[in-house]
């Protein structure tokens, strides 16, 4: 029986569906309840897939690999701090509804199965579960104007990516006359003989996913959604449904379009050079610290996007090693965005960090490290995931893209080190509200292993380099 | 040659209303000119020997979906010439990009052929020895459970997503209690009452409901039918 290796998939699921059941039936608010049931399912599914088989499953539909692991497990982190950040925020802001936790377990379930995909298919319907849920809650404060204009644009943006993806597949079946990603492999093992028809499906794939990694050209949508949502929810979507769209995007063009990579290796340069440029500099006039977080995310995307660019063992590599760095840091310092509240309302200016070292000065020395880090300045873990991209580029002879990225990460630094310096040495704008115990925690672990990933990267990138040669096989 | 003037018949008039469907100036034309299309492509299915799917998509499509469309386009009043307004200025741009994607398309079909085996592939729509809904379900059930079972959870997930961004509980509204009316224990009897008097004559208490504290606004034309 195969269905073991869709274990953690179906444990996910079986318990969304029981969140929901527990979350309806009673009286009373069942918000808390339903919020540490869905903490409680994913670390029970990062165990299962810690320990799960590989193989593949369904008739080759979903693959379960060390880099399935990987991505799975990171996912699960993501998603589980996603739920811890979101408990304290959404009681005070009226959100407190049990459908949240119902959600994003849902939406996490469709990240297992973009991660785990093999198949044309399951990609795309893991891809629309995971968006469909995202939709939702990006409006999920539906009494707010930005927050309900956040999902609306989401939605129509997310809904035109999938009719491209969905293009893209289709070309794709039509000139391999499959859709499974080990026969459009094997269909491919002769480059020369690939039609342009197959390119142009290629194209729009990646086209498709780009918009799920918000990637410059295709954007646009995330200063707006960022900033709109509520912010749990942006701490969220700049977590774990990254890690997933990139993760599919190294196994879509890592397996089957492998042999392609002469092909999709100019986009990819292009979509991640446009991406550092952008994210750096349209960073900079952002007065709305949602909004510059995620031009930030956009930015961050593109280093990302030069290790996969690089083509080789060690940029996909150094892709994976970054993501998983992204992930973590970015989790603390959204966790400082989510505890910014004054006076029992929700404050996101840069300005309201003002002073913040002489009101709280924990929070502000957590602050100033994941903005060390994301600046990339050693010895904090943001440099070494820097280190690792830049290196691939340069070891594949991408020298454009190693050096814009060096310049591009010298001008963000700019905006990141104004937050430090706003915090550090403005005059204090008054004191924030004491921050929750649940905030507390995941700032804290966040803060600790962006600061000591230097004495032991070891286990990370062991474990990046078992995924990639899973990956690449 | 039956079969082939069909074809044609169904065909022809199937393109014609798709086109309709685009063009016609009054959205309840366009539905009503989607609904004939549906019914046409029934008929192909049907010559393709897929009499489950033509079935299907005049049961769904023709009766569910398409007059669920009818019903949101009559009870919307869209003002389809503010919605055209923006459509001269964007033309250019999306004619430009449209021209694009059509050159693109021609490059492909261009390298295009079929696969030696295409041919015997095309008018093979089922397996021999089974019906058309066992062809189906096989598909669906066996060979693509886990896609099926995801999608069914797609659909779950949407009608958690309208439920949160629509419903509204409001404040005084009176639900049935199911638990409480099931235990109500040894109040529910048969009596004979004489006609026309009101319950408080004839000594039944009623259960004190809260709209009973309030002030009563209309006093007099509360249990007339006792009075006279």
């Amino acid at each position: 029986m195969n269905w073991i290796l869709a274990l953690p998939e179906l444990v996910l699921a079986l318990s969304g569906l029981a969140i929901l059941g527990i979350g309806v039936l009673p009286k009373r608010n069942t918000h808390f309840a339903c919020a540490m049931a869905a903490v409680g399912a994913f670390l029970l599914a990062a165990a299962l897939a810690i320990g799960a088989p590989e193989g593949s499953a369904f008739g080759g539909q979903i693959v379960s690999d060390a880099f399935t692991r990987f991505a799975k497990v990171l996912i699960l982190i993501g998603a589980a701090a996603g739920v811890v950040l979101s408990l304290d925020y959404n009681a005070r802001e009226g959100l407190d509804r049990f459908e949240y936790p119902v959600l994003l377990v849902f939406a996490t379930l469709g990240m297992l199965v973009m991660v785990s995909a093999n198949d044309l298919m399951s990609l795309y319907i893991g891809l629309e579960l995971l968006s469909l849920s995202l939709y939702v809650v990006a409006a999920f404060n539906r009494d707010d104007e930005r927050s309900a204009e956040a999902g609306l644009k989401y939605f129509v943006l997310g809904a035109l990516a999938s009719g491209l993806l969905l293009y893209g597949s289709s070309l794709t079946y039509g000139f391999t006359g499959t859709t499974n990603f080990d026969r459009i492999a094997d269909a491919l093992s002769d480059p020369s003989k690939a039609s342009s028809g197959l390119v142009v499906g290629m194209v729009f794939v990646i086209v498709g996913l780009a918009f799920k990694v918000s990637a410059v050209p295709f954007h646009m949508w995330t200063p707006d959604v960022y900033e709109g949502a509520p912010t749990p929810v942006t701490a969220f979507f700049a977590a774990a449904p990254k890690v997933a769209a990139i993760g599919l995007f190294a196994r879509v063009l890592g397996g089957p379009f492998g042999d392609l990579a002469g092909q999709w290796q100019q986009v990819i340069v292009l979509i991640s050079l446009l991406s550092m440029v952008l994210g750096a500099f349209a960073a900079i006039g952002q007065s709305n610290i949602k909004r510059l977080m995620a031009y930030s995310s956009i930015g961050h995307v593109g280093y990302a996007l030069v290790g996969l660019a690089a083509a080789s063992e060690a940029g996909m590599r150094g892709l994976l090693v970054y993501m998983a760095i992204y992930l973590l840091m970015n989790l603390g310092a959204f966790a400082v965005l989510v505890a910014m509240r004054r006076q029992g309302r929700a404050v996101e200016r840069v300005e309201d960090l003002a002073g913040l070292a002489r009101t709280d000065l924990s929070m502000a020395v957590w602050m100033a490290i994941f903005m060390f880090s994301m600046a990339g300045i050693p010895p904090l873990a943001g440099f070494f995931g820097k280190m690792f991209v830049f290196k691939a580029a340069i070891d594949a002879g991408l020298w454009t893209l190693a050096i814009v990225g060096v310049l591009s990460s010298v001008v963000s630094a700019f905006y990141y080190l104004r937050i430090v310096k706003v915090m550090f040495f403005d005059e204090p704008a008054g004191a924030l509200d004491p921050r929750p115990a649940s905030v507390s925690f995941v700032m804290a672990a966040s803060g600790v292993f962006t600061t000591l990933f230097f004495l032991y990267p070891a286990p990370l990138v062991a474990a990046a380099q078992a995924a990639v040669a899973a990956l690449l096989g | 040659m039956i079969a082939a003037l069909s074809f044609y018949a169904f065909a022809a008039i199937l393109i014609a209303s798709a086109v309709m469907v685009v063009t016609s100036r009054n959205p309840v034309h366009s539905v009503l000119f989607l609904i004939l299309a549906f019914f046409n492509a029934a008929g192909l299915f049907l010559i393709a020997g897929a009499e489950f799917l033509a079935m299907i998509l005049v049961i769904v499509y023709v009766g569910a979906v398409a007059v669920l469309f009818l019903f949101v386009v009559m009870m919307l009043d869209i003002d389809f010439a503010q919605l055209r307004e923006g459509f001269q200025r964007y033309a250019p741009i999306g004619a430009v990009i449209g021209a694009i994607l059509l050159i693109e398309l021609f490059m492909v079909l261009a390298t295009w052929r079929f696969a030696p085996e295409a041919a015997t592939l095309r008018l093979n729509p089922m397996p021999s020895g089974v019906t058309n809904a066992e062809a189906l379900g096989r598909i669906l059930y066996t060979d693509n459970v886990f896609l099926f079972q995801a999608c069914g959870l797609v659909l779950l997930v949407a009608m958690i997503g309208a439920i949160v961004l629509t419903l509204r509980e409001r404040p005084g509204t009176r639900r049935q209690s199911i638990a409480e009316q099931v235990a109500r224990a040894g109040t529910v009897s048969v009596r004979s009452v004489p006609l026309g008097a009101g319950l408080k004559e004839i000594g039944i208490a009623r259960p004190p409901s809260p709209e009973e504290e309030e002030p009563k606004q209309v006093e007099h034309h509360h249990g007339h039918g006792g009075h006279h």
